[in-house]
């Protein structure tokens, strides 16, 4: 049934294109029969056809222009569109030209066969040329309003076109009403198109010009079951930008959107996930968002059945979908298992997604008790519990082909080592293995892992460093290098040999690369200060000469120029800068930041979603006017902090002596820059004045200290909220600040608090008067614990609703300060707590440290944490450390033991605690942690 | 934004621009040089089908041997991207009668400019369906090879079918006999561990209809799966028939079936497009019965060689048979000698691909077969370490047979005159990635 048009390619003669014009005009102005009149209309068209061949392959036929547009007056429709398509390609460089073909398409767009009145709309909205624009109108008003469904679809989007060329033109002759009267038309491809056309409008101009109503989306939903699957994708596209009224409005949406979901076509299923998702921020029973994210991984799965390049745009969609909602896909990582023949991008994928779905409970069998394993093999009858290790199948990739696939797998058993303490010591054993293996790149890579191990579990893990060190010779990459001198440096007191290893790399250090150059300077310093005998000494000459006098590095000169300087004159204040502890690194395992990712989320589908990137960072556009404010919420170049290597590079190893420099800033949780000055927690706690710590340059609020911001005026509308949880007299309260920035007051302000760990609720109304616009309101809402309890592991959220009557729901997390529930009896006499420590089981004491807290003055810090209920009850002196022994109780009578270790003065707390409620324990130590550093 | 391309490139091996169409004025005409230099001559080719150069996002696709490339510079759906070029590839392959590579492009590049015109409009994927825009864009004699009826004749109703509610069938269609052919196709995807311990084993299965149907037929399907029994046994307040029902993961339908309906009372009904479709697709994940158990040895016997033993064991009816089994064992690149005795079949070494490849044509329940080769290898100074041990790759059908244990309850065809149908039902399952660690 092929036709064979390749032989119109086949001219390649000298002078062939007045050889076209020739064909191409030989019979016009002739007399003929209309016999006749066929064999050449074929042979027109064979001319054409030659053009367009010629077209195709890169020759400029342009020079042609006359004589093609002559061929248009035709009844042949095939040879009609071949004109159309040499008109849209040429059109632009002959625009003085391309007013002959005016006629022609005023004339198509009244012809009788409506093929002929679409196919001119659609092609004269592709002439970009000015002077065909004015003629466009017409036409298309007509087109607008045709009887036949295809012309309208095809107008609808010919709005969007000349929106494109001129924006006032579209305006002033009202196709914008006329396009948005399409939205009820009765055929659902027009609704389709129309809706593509007045979204793609909306994008590009800042005025509010489709707006969807709730009568807007009935009839989009109903237009959803009707038309075509990429209609469907329009809708959904679209309709993702409306933001529902409440939860009852989200659930109703979402219910009409669900069967969406078993759509053959993966645009769709994505699409409908994307509006899914959005609604589901909105819905407040916990047993409907479990049951959407129930209905919504097994299609998400089954895009994993499709072409490798829409699995990649589905892996890359996931890697999001995960982050907002892990428990989507946590029963399902078995899928992401490569296949052999998988493309690469597609295996990088998957193995990043398995890093994020890897948990204790799939990591690897041992971290199975017996009947964890009897369940299982119950639940999942044909198989045992294999299927779960994670671990085995990174071991299984790690022995693949492809190096960069090998090296994430090596990347990966260090990063769930790193995220999962339980399972660390079997990631270490199965590194080690594979260093066995001695496959150059996986030695190398295991070792770079294997120092973010050490930096996240310290002395714990030091008696594989012997193995490390037999595979020395054969390390060649600057990273791997710079990581194992590190790991020398670092713990050189316990390798006997540390000074041999240390110097045979010293031979070569002029021509390492700086990396390893700055590495080696370090861990000389450090193997000094902790073995000051003659080998180092002289070890230290050498660097420290080769790294001032012989370098022209900056950042080595510098830096050995201040080792010089401290070792020269305090070798004692050298040990506590170079040797301090360093902060503990966690595993990012890629996360990105909480509002890039809402942004992105929005963004499902699209390029925005596979760049992990929003789409103002590639893609320029200019807005019609003033530009949309609502694009700047997220702080510029945001995507920087998204680095692909794991554990925290920006404090990581190559820099130790920066890390402990900035130890403390870098422990504290990292606050999103556009968060106002950080608020005082305890002071306003207290109910003290501290004006002398907040910022001179802090908003003006009516009274008392600024609150966190939790729901920012851009997001609300111009309404601005500010709120935070405080203990007064006995009381938790919650203290709130609504800031107007609306043109209009807002009244009748009411409260609601989702289901919480602590069970928080409004003990009262929420009295907020009016509020004017331009003024700020500030009220303290008294709270009661126990009240709507949440079930599940416990979360330090605490989901806020708030509503006007003037604006939609608003919608905030806030993050409970634990402190708050420290309750005033909660003093203990000494044989008391001696009592109850001894009660408790040992498994019930945890501990942690908090590296970068300084106590000071102990009487401050004991008058501070009496302040917040955390009672002083003993103190004892062990070796250069104070002991300090304190006493706390929540409500319901839990009682809460603290013991800190410090030295007074010196960077580093140890805190201990023991409580019956071992499950809280991270929120005492946050608690603790936030009272002593303020 | 929905759009899904401002510019579609057909590239051949060489990089030639084979045939190109702008949608959108955001991209410039030389965009495609981009393409050529920053990621055809590279080595980027291949290691991710997204990419930004400049200002530009290229997605691409490597059919036969075409790349399809195609353009944007807005923040498009790369979804309904891809899905374009997938829907838009079966599209032409379904004009040209079956292949799509570069000498069909060049054969038919006047069809496929038009082609271009009709299914994309300023980036917005419009219409694809086969059915329907035969019935208007027919180039010299390309005809429905399914309806009864030529169909030069112009369709005076074209432009109405192309926007209808049902958009993939046409009316008017008489046949004499109404037929219509069910296939149940399984693909078994499997991961199987060297101790025979199975990491991954699904099904995905797909139902593909050819309908020769008169007028506007509306159909209902019923399957053994357990949703839809429950559903029916509740309508009908009858407890459910005792038998074999399958719990499936997860279903998609073909844009026919009404999804609403599905969602609500779940059943499959749908006015089928004309002639051959994909119905619909679906998982399953529990209770699937492997068809073949393979159980290898592999020892490696000093440097220089290796003793292969594969056993397959066939699982299903003694009745049944298997057809074009391959297995595919592979071993190291410096094999020089094989020999091989088997029990059944053939097998032979395959240097090209480096694996032993065991054929056996009629494979019946039942049986296992076994395979011993005694593999040489040549002693080289790099060591032997490099054989990263692939997994043994398996190919085979399995005629009326389902994996799932899916079976067709009842089709039910209405249309207005009330004629007769007569429908055929097949099952057949495949291999889809059946590997064994080994």
């Amino acid at each position: 049934m092929s036709r064979n048009d390749s032989k119109y390619f086949s001219t390649t003669k000298k002078g062939e294109i007045p050889e076209l014009k020739e064909e191409l005009n030989s019979q016009h102005g002739m007399r003929i029969s209309l016999l006749y009149f066929h064999v050449l209309q074929d042979k027109r068209k064979d001319a054409v056809k030659k053009v367009i061949a010629a077209m195709t392959v890169g020759k400029d036929v342009s020079s042609l222009f006359t004589d093609v547009v002559n061929c248009m007056q035709t009844e042949n429709l095939e040879l009609k569109k071949l004109v159309y398509l040499y008109l849209i390609n040429y059109a632009k460089s002959q625009p003085d030209l391309a007013i002959l073909a005016v006629n022609t398409f005023v004339k198509d767009s009244q012809d009788p066969n409506p093929l002929i009145r679409a196919l001119a709309v659609r092609t004269m909205g592709c002439i970009r040329v000015d002077k065909i624009t004015e003629y466009l109108c017409d036409p298309l008003q007509r087109c607008l309003k045709d009887d036949d469904p295809y012309v309208r679809k095809t107008a609808a989007i010919c709005v969007a076109k000349l929106y494109d060329i001129n924006a006032e033109l579209v305006e002033d002759r009202g196709f914008l009403d006329s396009l948005k009267d399409l939205i009820s038309d009765n055929n659902p491809m027009v609704v389709a198109n129309a809706v593509a056309a007045l979204a793609e409008i909306q994008e590009s101009s800042s005025r509010p010009i489709f707006e969807i109503t709730s009568n807007i989306l009935a009839k989009l939903l109903t237009a959803l079951n009707e038309c075509t699957e990429w209609g469907q994708v329009f809708i959904l596209d679209a309709l993702s930008r409306y933001k529902a009224a409440d939860a009852r409005e989200a659930e109703n949406i979402v219910e009409r959107v669900t069967p969406r979901l078993q759509h053959a076509n993966c645009a769709v299923v994505l699409s409908a996930v994307k509006m899914i998702l959005q609604q589901m921020e909105l819905i407040i029973s916990t047993d409907v968002v479990r049951n959407l994210c129930k209905k919504m991984a097994p299609p998400l799965v089954t895009l994993l059945s499709a072409e490798p390049e829409i699995q990649y745009v589905a892996l890359r969609n996931i890697n999001l979908i995960v982050q907002r909602r892990p428990t989507i896909l946590a029963h399902e990582i078995k899928v992401f298992f490569c296949k052999y023949n998988d493309p690469i991008y597609v295996k990088m994928e998957k193995l990043e997604i398995m890093i994020k779905l890897a948990s204790d409970r799939n990591i690897d069998q041992a971290s199975f008790t017996f009947f964890q394993i009897a369940a299982l093999s119950f639940a999942y009858p044909f198989n045992i519990v294999e299927h779960f290790f994670v671990l085995l199948e990174f071991k299984e990739y790690a022995t693949e082909v492809d190096v960069e696939f090998v090296r994430k797998a090596v990347r990966a058993i260090g990063r769930c080592a790193i995220k999962l303490e339980r399972a660390a010591e079997r990631c270490i054993s199965v590194l080690l293995e594979l260093i066995k293996i001695k496959v150059n790149y996986v030695v190398q890579e295991a070792i770079i892992v294997i120092k973010d191990i050490f930096r996240r579990y310290p002395n714990t893990y030091e008696s594989i460093i012997a193995t490390l060190c037999e595979s020395l010779d054969t390390l060649d990459e600057p990273e791997a290098k710079a990581s194992m001198i590190w790991i020398i440096g670092e713990y050189a007191e316990r390798i006997d040999n540390a000074d041999e290893l240390l110097e045979s790399f010293l031979e070569s250090f002029p021509e390492e690369p700086a990396q390893v150059q700055l590495q080696l300077l370090t861990a000389t310093v450090k193997l000094f200060l902790k073995k000051p005998t003659e080998g180092p000494q002289q070890m230290i000459q050498v660097v420290l000469n080769n790294a001032t006098v012989e370098t022209d590095n900056p950042d080595l000169r510098d830096r050995a120029y201040i080792y010089w300087r401290l070792l020269s004159t305090d070798p004692e204040a050298a040990k506590d800068v170079v040797l301090a502890e360093k902060p503990v690194i966690t595993d990012d395992s890629n996360q990105l930041d909480p509002s890039l990712l809402d942004e992105l989320l929005v963004n499902i589908a699209t390029v925005s979603s596979v760049y992990h990137k929003p789409p103002d960072a590639f893609v320029t556009r200019t807005l019609s006017s003033a530009q949309k404010t609502e694009d700047d919420d997220y702080p510029e170049g945001s995507e920087i902090g998204y680095s692909e290597s794991p554990a925290n590079p920006a404090n990581g190893f190559t820099s130790p002596p920066s890390a402990s420099f900035t130890a403390r800033a870098s422990v504290a949780p990292a606050s999103p820059p556009p968060t106002p000055p950080v608020p005082d927690l305890l002071g306003d706690l207290m109910g003290t004045d501290n004006g002398s710590i907040v910022p001179v340059d802090q908003p003006a609020t009516p009274t008392g200290p600024p609150l966190p911001i939790v729901l920012l005026a851009s997001t609300g509308q111009g309404l601005q909220i500010s709120a935070q949880l405080t203990r007064q007299d006995g009381q938790i309260f919650y203290s709130m600040l609504f800031e107007n920035n609306t043109q209009v007051p807002l009244d009748g302000f009411m409260i609601q608090f989702n289901k919480n760990t602590f069970g928080l609720a409004a003990a009262g109304t929420l009295q907020v008067p009016q509020v004017q616009p331009g003024t700020s309101v500030r009220t303290l809402l008294p709270m009661v614990m126990f009240q709507n309890m949440s079930q599940g592991p416990p979360s330090s959220v605490l989901q806020v609703a708030v509503k006007n009557s003037q604006q939609p729901v608003w919608y905030f997390n806030d993050k409970i300060s634990f402190h708050v529930f420290f309750t005033e009896d909660g003093r203990m006499e000494r044989p008391t707590f001696l009592e109850t420590w001894r009660s408790l089981p040992d498994s019930n004491e945890v501990s942690r440290d908090f590296p970068g807290i300084v106590i000071g003055s102990v009487d401050a810090t004991l008058d501070r944490l009496a302040a917040a209920n955390v009672f002083f009850i003993a103190k004892r002196k062990n070796a250069n450390q104070d002991v300090f022994y304190l006493s706390a109780k929540i409500p319901r009578g839990i009682p809460l033991l603290i013991e800190l270790t410090t030295v007074v003065g010196s960077p580093g707390v140890k805190c201990a605690i023991k409580t019956p409620s071992s499950e809280l324990s991270p929120f005492f130590f946050e608690a603790i942690e936030t009272l002593l550093r303020s | 934004m929905p759009v899904a391309a401002s510019a579609i490139y057909f590239l051949n091996l060489r990089g030639d621009v084979l045939i190109n169409r702008l949608y959108r004025d955001d991209v410039g005409g030389n965009m495609v040089d981009a393409f050529r230099t920053h990621i055809m001559q590279t080595k980027e080719l291949g290691t991710c089908p997204v990419r930004q150069i400049g200002g530009c996002s290229f997605f691409y696709m490597r059919i036969n041997n075409v790349y399809i490339v195609i353009v944007v510079s807005s923040n498009a759906n790369v979804a309904c991207a891809f899905k374009f070029v997938v829907e838009a590839v079966s599209l032409f392959k379904s004009y040209f009668g079956g292949a799509f590579d570069e000498d069909a492009i060049r054969n038919n590049f006047v069809l496929i400019y038009e082609l271009l015109d009709e299914i994309m409009d300023f980036g917005y994927p419009q219409n694809l369906s086969p059915e329907i825009l035969k019935l208007y864009i027919t180039q010299e004699g390309v005809r429905s090879p399914f309806s009864s009826k030529p169909s030069e004749r112009p369709v005076p109703n074209a432009t109405l079918q192309v926007t209808g509610a049902v958009g993939w069938r046409r009316e008017g269609l008489v046949y004499k006999k109404n037929e219509v052919f069910l296939d149940i196709v399984e693909s078994v995807n499997l991961l199987m561990s060297s101790k025979g311990v199975v990491l991954r084993c699904d099904v995905t299965g797909k139902i593909l209809m050819k309908c020769f149907l008169s007028g506007m037929p509306d159909l209902k399907l019923g399957l053994n799966d357990k949703i839809g029994l429950e559903k029916e046994s509740q309508l009908k307040s009858r407890p459910t028939k005792s038998g074999k029902t399958i719990e499936l993961d997860d279903v998609t339908f073909h844009q026919c079936v009404n999804l609403t309906r599905f969602n609500s009372e779940k059943t499959v009904s749908f006015v089928p497009p004309d002639g051959e479709f994909e119905l619909m697709k679906y998982r399953i994940t529990e209770g699937v019965n492997l068809p073949f158990k393979v159980l290898p040895t592999i020892k490696e016997l000093g440097r220089t060689r290796m003793e292969v033993n594969v056993k397959v064991k066939s699982v299903f009816g003694a009745k049944m048979f298997a057809l074009g089994v391959v297995v595919k064992i592979p071993v190291p690149k410096q094999t020089a000698k094989t020999s091989f005795t088997v029990t059944s079949g053939r097998a032979k070494y395959n240097a090209a691909i480096d694996c032993l490849v065991w054929k056996i044509r009629k494979f019946p329940g039942q049986t296992e077969p076994t395979l011993s080769a005694e593999v040489e290898l040549i002693s080289t100074m790099t060591d032997k370490k490099s054989w990263t041990r692939p997994p043994i790759q398996m190919e085979f059908q399995v005629p009326m047979f389902t994996a799932s244990g899916l079976r067709v309850r009842f089709l039910k065809v209405w249309e207005k005159s009330g004629y007769n149908t007569v429908e055929w039902v097949r099952y057949i399952t495949k291999a889809g990635s059946y590997e064994i660690r080994c």
